[in-house]
């Protein structure tokens, strides 16, 4: 006897995809004058739409649109009118979240459930959360009277594609900002869709301009001498061109980069409920997860147990169509990233490190890699030090917190950690030594828009989220 | 004796913690899965099977329990392809009674032990068993001693338990932890695994008489007590999640649960029972809906 589950796909239907999408400049989808891409869905490489190419020339008239909208109507309008669209586009958000989470699913390679049940609504209540922020600017930290920055330029990444959106537009709009924002080459279908609810907000033309592209473009973007403010979130390696592509400049910079979490399980962690920590750490969102708990760290007298448990825990979890409401691991969002993985994974084979793969079947389209552990990893493992972004987990042990905290530490990046033990006092103690700019308690991965997020080290600068987000789209009162 | 209570302390308070956020959070997760066609229909016979259908009621008579007994047998009578529940669950004066309507098809379970409070003495509570289990009952559903427990006296309730097991002789034996009043997840853990170590064949979380009965999380911390017993010791022991399981989109939340949780080897009967009355007709319409395609109503089904 065994319980199947039957398929039960959500439905494609409530998506109108269309066939090619243009640039939105100035509150008008324009076609743009670069070489247009194709948006596959990674599950199944099946082509979705055709989307412009925003050349140089295309930036430039998107960042003038936002300048003229910035200084004519955005940039003086009171706060409390600027609240108005922003909790107008929540609601839309909120009322078309179905909608939203297939198309985000199809684009991304996500499982439904996440998006679904994480993405869209914090997408949601991020909008909500700083359109209360809008006319009360006088309290977030930056004098009584604090200033917009002017036009910004955001770059965002493939793996939380609307969401990436709103923690960089939320903010930049309700302080005041007018924005420019290139969603990633491989997932750009939901920040056109946002466009369109933009327009169904009545959003005045140049608030928000989305330019579609990939790399050039989103350089393009942040070398724009007419641009005020970069917010990046992506790679450190591109962080760093951005970095230096900036310095010298007027322009201010937050950057959200890479990282490699450190995830630490003491002996006396409520242990069911640390392996559920685990797996959600890692293999949320197919470990494309900046913040993901990719490095374990098991005190070693509970290690044989959390191994174990940990394993069969694994061993359920369903792989496959993102579409299939039962999913939980869907596709790995491009074949780039797919190959990035795999070359990591066999640096581990390689370095010694033991593999172990939860017996998922593959499907025979599209890009997949099943949840993977190595155990046996040292702090001389490259894939304990360099970020994989994939559903791939490095298990360490340690003996005493002292040795947890230097092994957690020892890390180029700092942007999370995870603490798993029952003990109160010694959360607060790990917690005031973790350098990582997020500690989470018998939990993992939670976000809240009122909760600021950023990273130490070569995990970037600034904050966003809550009022340390605003802060990052003000001029400090003179 | 000290050192063996003291013993059995740091047994049961060694155990990992339950953290209740936590386990909320995966119990409301394992709760979204779709379960749909096919599997539905696979669920929701297996669901009915593991039924103990129960009444437990002052107001119970011979007749109203002959009733529930002929239900018992035959949960849909226009229906022959629909299974049977698995036992039928009455105080002990009414267990002749049912074993006279079910004979042996089906089992017969009886609540025992000074249901629902505890609250008498030992020879009280294993005569009440032995009286069950004389008049036919091959399932003894016992409570455990919530004050002492509560007040840590756990070899007290671990003796209990060991003592009414044996009164129990052949009949199998249920220990009711009263979840609803040990109210934390760690209590539960630990008075699953007390339970286990003094002889249980199933930990059932309610009486139904208090509130909370069975949740979702409860059930889950319960099963996977059951799956680390077995590891450690080899003995599988049941579940039997009772009260408060009314739907049978609850049900199948319950099976899924299991399914996620200890796997196939408790997907069965012999180790998992709904302690239920009314969910029996709820499983009954949706499996006609599966079968016929359109809803009937509660005139459909029978009420008894």
């Amino acid at each position: 006897m065994a319980f199947e589950y039957a398929p039960a796909p959500e439905s494609r239907a409530i998506v109108d995809l269309k066939s090619s999408y243009g640039l939105f400049i100035d509150g008008e989808f324009v076609d743009g004058t670069g070489t247009p891409f194709k948006s596959i869905s990674p599950a199944s490489e099946e082509v979705l739409a055709e989307v412009s190419e925003a050349s140089e020339a295309d930036v430039t008239k998107a960042v003038q649109a936002a300048r003229r909208a910035f200084e004519k109507v955005w940039g003086p309008m009171p706060g409390r009118e600027r609240a108005k669209y922003l909790y107008r586009i929540a609601r839309i958000i909120a009322e078309r979240s179905r909608e939203l989470a297939v198309l985000e699913s199809l684009d991304n390679g996500k499982p439904i459930k996440e998006s679904r049940d994480v993405d869209i609504p914090l997408v949601s209540q991020w909008f909500f959360y700083y359109a209360g922020w809008a006319d009360k600017l006088g309290y977030a930290g930056r004098g009584p009277d604090p200033q917009p920055l002017g036009v910004a330029g955001q770059v965002i990444p493939w793996n939380f594609p609307l969401m990436m959106l709103a923690w960089k537009i939320a903010p930049a709009l309700a302080a005041g900002n007018t924005v420019v924002l290139k969603p990633a080459e491989t997932t750009p279908l939901t920040a056109l869709l946002f466009a369109e609810i933009c327009q169904q907000a009545d959003l005045p033309p140049g608030v928000v301009n989305i330019v579609t592209g990939a790399g050039a473009t989103g350089q393009a973007l942040v070398e724009h001498p007419d641009v005020d403010k970069v917010a990046f979130t992506g790679s450190t390696a591109v962080g760093r061109q951005i970095a230096r592509s900036v310095a010298g400049t007027d322009k201010k910079l937050t950057l959200e980069l890479g990282g490699k979490a450190a995830n630490i399980v003491f002996a006396d962690a409520p242990l069911d409920q640390a392996v559920e920590g685990i797996v959600g750490g890692i293999f949320f969102n197919q470990g494309h997860v900046c913040c993901a708990g990719s490095r374990l760290l098991v005190q070693e007298s509970v290690y044989d147990e959390v191994l174990e448990r940990l394993k069969r825990r694994m061993g359920t979890l369903r792989l496959g169509d993102p579409l299939d409401k039962n999913t939980d691991i869907g596709a790995i969002n491009s074949a780039e990233q797919l190959a990035r993985i795999r070359e990591l994974s066999d640096v581990g084979d390689a370095e010694g490190a033991e593999r172990w793969s939860a017996p998922c079947e593959i499907p025979d389209h599209g890009f997949w890699f099943a949840p993977t552990i190595f155990t046996g990893v040292t702090q001389a493992h490259r894939i304990a030090r360099e970020e994989i972004f994939g559903p791939v987990l490095s298990v360490l042990t340690f003996r005493t917190p002292a040795e947890a905290v230097e092994k957690a530490n020892n890390t180029p990046y700092g942007l999370s950690a995870g603490v798993w033990t029952e003990k109160g006092s010694r959360i607060l103690s790990m917690a005031e030594q973790l350098r990582a700019g997020v500690v989470w308690a018998n939990t993992f991965n939670k976000f809240d828009p009122t909760s600021p997020f950023g990273g130490y080290k070569e995990s970037g600068y600034g904050r966003e989220g809550g009022r340390h987000g605003l802060a990052s789209y003000l001029k400090e009162h003179a | 004796m000290a050192s063996a209570t003291q013993s059995l302390r740091r047994t049961l308070e060694g155990l990992p913690g339950v953290d209740a956020v936590g386990v909320e959070a995966r119990a409301a997760g394992l709760g979204t899965r779709s379960i749909k066609t096919t599997s539905k229909q696979w669920a929701i016979d297996l669901a009915i099977s593991m039924v103990d259908l129960t009444t437990l009621e002052g107001a119970d008579t011979p007749g109203k329990v002959r009733a529930l007994s002929s239900k018992a047998l035959r949960p849909d009578p226009t229906d022959s392809t629909c299974p049977p529940v698995a036992a039928v669950c009455v105080y002990p004066d009414m267990v002749s009674t049912v074993r006279e309507v079910v004979g042996d098809r089906l089992h017969v379970a009886a609540v025992a032990t000074a249901f629902p409070s505890g609250r008498a003495a030992l020879d009280v509570k294993l005569a009440d068993t032995q009286d069950a289990v004389e008049a036919g009952a091959d399932e003894v559903d016992m409570v455990i001693d919530r004050g002492a427990f509560l007040r840590g006296d756990y070899t007290r309730v671990h003796d209990e338990i060991v003592a009414v097991k044996e009164a129990c002789g052949d009949a199998h034996l249920k220990v009711i932890l009263e979840t609803g009043e040990l109210q934390t997840y760690d209590n539960v853990r630990r008075a699953s695994w007390l339970a286990m170590d003094a002889g249980a064949d199933f930990i059932k979380t309610s009486t139904g008489k208090i509130q909370p009965a069975a949740t979702l999380p409860v059930t889950l911390v319960m099963l996977e007590a059951v799956r680390d017993y077995r590891i450690a010791t080899g003995r599988q022991v049941g579940v039997k999640p009772a009260g408060g399981i009314r739907t049978s989109k609850d049900a199948i939340k319950y099976l899924v649960t299991i399914n996620e949780t200890c796997g196939d080897d408790w997907l069965s009967p012999d180790w998992f029972r709904f302690g239920a009355s009314s969910l029996l007709n709820d499983l009954l319409l949706q499996r006609q809906k599966m079968i016929t395609g359109h809803y009937s109503g509660p005139d459909y089904v029978t009420l008894d």
